[in-house]
């Protein structure tokens, strides 16, 4: 009997990890593009929220989840033009930036609800998907070939994300502009160009982030749905050293102890729940501090690139 | 620092013949974010088929058009100011303070603490301690991501989020068990709320039936004092020596890393003496909800202030009124109060924006003028 409930409370652990998991990754990857071109964009938890209810009002309203999903993408890349724009063109501090663009993401998203929805609905979000075969694996089956097509695009997202910025003379141009933009601009690479490209389709996948929260996994939206998610993915980047599987990792540990945390509410261990939820913030703060990954930086992180100074 | 920065921080520094320019930075330009933000949100606001007059109309008769109105506008401009005042240090040294609302927790958290547990003692000696014991608070959430920058390069803006939320976290903890109201408990209700503070430990009222207390003069004097620490004192001056140039200042001999963690500990040492003040000037007890975002909303004031302790008194004023004249829009015209934190975030794109942008434009108009002062000579 011990057996057969400890069996399923792991069960119970790893799926709500691979849930807590998929927009950490979406997150978290777009945001290695941004960074890996050299900006940091602070405001994925307001692009978040903003294009997590665009996709749950479109659902809402069309009943059509794929259109959901196209709105967050969307208004996620409208806000990463936002973030370009006054972070690249006009060379903002990109710190400030962010927080700026968080909060007009958190305001808007709150007022479009109230005054749009009113009250907290729910939906009929993308249903589990199961693959043949696969999914029959005792044990694991369920856990992993059971899931979303969200989940299933977070997840095949990482090897994609590895490609593009390894493999491929796109992911080659977004890494020089980071690291050396004087250098990729006398190769003739528009550093501009391609810093707009980068945070567009991070600030794209953040949209996709905040979409798979509303349409997805909790199939609902309120005020402050994320509760700074966004942010977590931001350091979840620092994590992973800015590499697609690197952020991987520290998305699972990140969730499997959020997991953890919220299983042993529901099991009922004498932890107060407060000291529980505090863990995952902890934990990121020292995995922040451990992170020996920093020699990787994009040399240019958070620095405008002005020609006129090469 | 890109060098037209450079320049425009010397430009700054020079005589009276750029002091338009200047005002036109200081001044001009926050105000023209400010119109600008309220023009978007009010296009929004059209689209979703409110009318923007009649809102920012509630907004400005819900503040101003009353001395509670009027008074309510300090109340909210005081935790701002203070909270402003640590975001302006920290900034100076180039260090962003994204945990004031932590901050202000912490300090909230000793501020109550001090008189709950001493409550016999007199008044004169509860509020000072109580001060003495949020700012110490404070600094110490300060002071932990600011050691982590200093010591081991730690990205502050992220350790500061996630010490906000272990500060929520915290205060949950202790307001649903060891500081949770006796009364409350035996009644069954379990508010997440601790017991009232002794009055004498009540911070004395400026207007007689309304909420506006001593706290004001404080935020004030501080102001003054932080103005004076930042630009007349050794310490100050390296702190924003640091910020122009940290590789000149280390050159210099001065201890850099020593300066980044003294201003986050300084900023958090402020941000709790908002708390504190929150708890013995208003709320009188500890309760869920209290910092109201002034965390975040501090650091717009300090950008709109121009990150000069001065200059936030107006900012903060500014946004206390947009604060409760919001809550009345909200009820007067079922305009939703998160349009002001739309609007925050809207200043914040604009201000930064063009701040840079207008420093450049500073910068090339100087570079103009000596090339023909060279001419003329």
């Amino acid at each position: 009997m011990k057996g057969a409930l400890s069996l399923q409370v792991l069960t119970g652990i790893l799926n709500s990890m691979i849930a807590l998991a998929t927009p950490f990754l979406y997150a978290a990857i777009g945001e290695t593009f941004a960074q890996s071109a050299g900006v940091v964009n602070l405001g994925v938890d307001g692009i978040m929220l903003l294009a997590g209810f665009g996709a749950f009002f479109v659902a809402l309203t069309t009943g059509n989840l794929w259109l959901g999903l196209l709105a967050a993408f969307l208004v996620g890349v409208a806000m990463g033009l936002v973030m370009s724009l006054i972070s690249v063109s006009l060379k903002a501090e990109q710190g400030v930036s962010g927080i700026g663009l968080y909060m007009f993401g958190l305001g808007m998203s709150s007022l479009l609800f109230k005054v749009l929805v009113g009250t907290v609905k729910t939906i009929r979000g993308f249903p589990p998907v199961s693959i043949p075969f696969l999914s029959s694996i005792p044990f694991a089956g369920p856990i992993l070939f059971h899931n979303s097509v969200i989940v299933y695009g977070a997840f095949l997202l990482v090897p994609l994300a590895w490609v593009v910025l390894e493999k491929t003379s796109l992911g080659l141009k977004i890494k020089a502009v980071g690291q050396n933009p004087a250098a990729a601009d006398s190769l003739g690479i528009s550093v501009v160009g391609v810093r707009y490209l980068a945070v567009c389709l991070g600030a794209g996948l953040a949209g996709i982030a905040g979409a798979s929260l509303s349409i997805s996994l909790l199939n609902l939206f309120q005020d402050n749905l994320t509760s700074g998610q966004g942010f977590i993915a931001v350091a979840l980047v620092y994590f992973g050293g800015w590499s697609p599987f690197g952020v991987l990792a520290g998305s699972l540990l990140f969730s499997v102890v959020n997991s953890i945390q919220l299983w042993m509410q529901v099991l009922g261990v004498d932890l107060p729940a407060s000291v529980a939820v505090m863990l995952p913030y902890v934990l990121t703060i020292l995995a922040l501090m451990l992170s020996s990954n920093r020699a990787r930086q994009p040399a240019a992180l958070n620095k405008p690139f002005d020609r006129s100074e090469n | 620092m890109s060098s037209s920065e450079r320049s425009a921080v010397k430009a700054e520094t020079r005589g009276p013949v750029f002091d338009w320019a200047k005002l036109v930075l200081n001044g001009a330009l926050p105000l023209a974010g400010v119109v600008m933000a309220l023009a978007v949100a009010g296009v929004f606001l059209a689209l979703l088929g409110a009318n923007p007059l009649t809102a920012y109309a509630a907004l400005v008769a819900g503040s101003l058009g009353s001395t509670f109105g009027l008074t309510q506008t300090l109340v909210k401009a005081t935790p701002l100011l203070l909270v402003g005042l640590g975001i302006c240090i920290a900034f100076r040294a180039n260090v962003i303070n994204i945990g004031a609302e932590g901050q202000i927790i912490l300090g909230a958290l000793a501020g109550a603490a001090v008189p709950l547990s001493m409550p016999t003692l007199p008044g004169w000696f509860l509020i000072p301690l109580a001060c003495a014991a949020g700012f110490a608070a404070g600094a110490l959430w300060g002071f932990v991501p600011g050691i982590l920058k200093a010591r081991m390069r730690v990205n502050e803006i992220l350790s500061t989020i996630m010490m906000n939320a272990i500060a929520q976290q915290l205060m949950n903890f202790l307001l649903q068990g060891p500081m949770m109201d006796p009364e409350n408990v035996r009644q069954g209700t379990f508010l997440a709320q601790s017991a009232r503070i002794p009055t004498q430990a009540w911070l004395p009222r400026l207007v007689p039936r309304t909420l506006l207390h001593a706290g004001l003069i404080l935020a004030v004097v501080l102001a003054v004092v932080v103005y004076i620490f930042l630009w007349r004192t050794t310490v100050g001056y390296e702190i924003r020596a640091v910020g122009l140039n940290p590789q000149a200042s280390s050159y210099a001999g001065i201890d850099v890393p020593f300066n980044v963690a003294l201003s986050l500990t300084l900023a958090g040492g402020f941000a709790g003496l908002a708390g504190v003040v929150e708890v013995i000037g208003v709320q009188h007890r500890l309760m869920e909800g209290l910092t109201s975002g002034y965390g975040f909303t501090g650091i717009v004031a300090a950008l709109l202030g121009g990150l000069h302790p001065l200059g936030l008194i107006p900012a903060a004023v500014f946004f206390g009124d947009l604060l409760v004249g919001a809550d009345k829009m909200q009820r007067a015209v079922q305009v939703p109060s998160s349009l002001v934190t739309a609007i925050l975030g809207m200043i914040v794109l604009f201000v930064s924006g063009a701040g840079i942008w207008a420093r450049t434009w500073a910068a090339r108009r100087l570079a103009v003028g000596r090339r023909g002062a060279e001419a003329r000579r």
